[in-house]
């Protein structure tokens, strides 16, 4: 089995909001994060698979290359994550939650178990990764 | 799986020095780090567990903030781990110095929590990075 990993950055603003709850109760819960603010997200995106004999290639990294474009980079870069998807409206865009909703399109998007992990970089000091289980 | 990183650093002298070698030996086994030296510990801290519904999170940030200052950060910064009491009985080596971190972590991180300490990634200088704890 080879892993490969391609790395995609983008910029999006968000703020931190349960759906249920006042504005007096979301900042009680998320404090400065429920104003509004922004990040640097790096996600590395890891496949897992055979090796195709006849091209060398685990995935064709082009294709793989417009399915983050289309997944994720068109959804989330330099956008509102609350106001311009439709993903937050009851949950916060925490990077847990931000790395389960792109792990959820990748599923949707790649062959099946093909995806072994996603890892969400919220800033330098701050990832959040999503395993999948052995085949 | 899940799981949350967080990383943090604190500045620490050491020496590697057995005291079942001779001189020699040291010099022969640790090289130049037989010689007092330090470094800016980078410690990237791993946290699995599940998402809670409200907060969408694994584990509050402050809180493990708070845990590593209060049980990594503040007894190891500005000291001279050769000599701290955390590592007595071992060499203070980048692979104990992310055992001790692990064993200071993991009760508090799971205690009145569903979260779980997986692992701790000592990074001693920009080539040498070290993990201790079960990865997948």
């Amino acid at each position: 089995m080879v892993r490969l990993t391609r790395s995609i950055d983008f910029s999006a603003s968000l703020h931190y909001r349960q759906g249920g709850l006042s504005d007096a109760e979301n900042q009680q819960l998320f404090g400065a994060a429920s104003r509004l603010h922004g990040h640097n997200y790096r996600l590395e995106v890891t496949l897992r698979g055979e090796l195709d004999p006849a091209t060398g290639m685990v995935f064709d990294l082009s294709e793989l290359k417009a399915i983050l474009e289309r997944e994720v980079m068109e959804r989330f870069d330099h956008r509102d994550l609350n106001a311009d998807t439709p993903y937050f409206e009851k949950d916060p865009p925490t990077p847990e939650n931000l790395a389960g909703v792109i792990r959820g399109l990748l599923l949707d998007a790649l062959p099946g178990g093909m995806l072994d992990r996603v890892v969400l970089h919220q800033d330098a000091d701050l990832s959040v990764e999503i395993v999948e289980d052995a085949a | 799986m899940i799981a949350v990183s967080r990383r943090y650093r604190f500045p620490a002298a050491h020496v590697l020095r057995s005291e079942a070698f001779s001189d020699e030996e040291n010099t022969r086994v640790y090289g130049k780090c037989a010689n007092l030296h330090g470094h800016d510990y980078g410690v990237e801290v791993t946290v699995e567990g599940r998402v809670d519904p409200v907060s969408g999170r694994i584990i509050d940030p402050a809180r493990l903030d708070a845990l590593v200052g209060r049980h990594v950060l503040d007894p190891l910064a500005h000291s001279d781990l050769s000599r701290h009491p955390l590592f007595a009985g071992c060499i203070s080596t980048a692979e104990n110095v992310a055992r001790v971190i692990h064993e200071q972590l993991a009760g508090p991180i799971a205690r009145g929590s569903s979260a779980r300490l997986l692992r701790v990634r000592i990074q001693e200088t920009r080539k040498n990075g070290f993990e201790y704890g079960d990865d997948r």
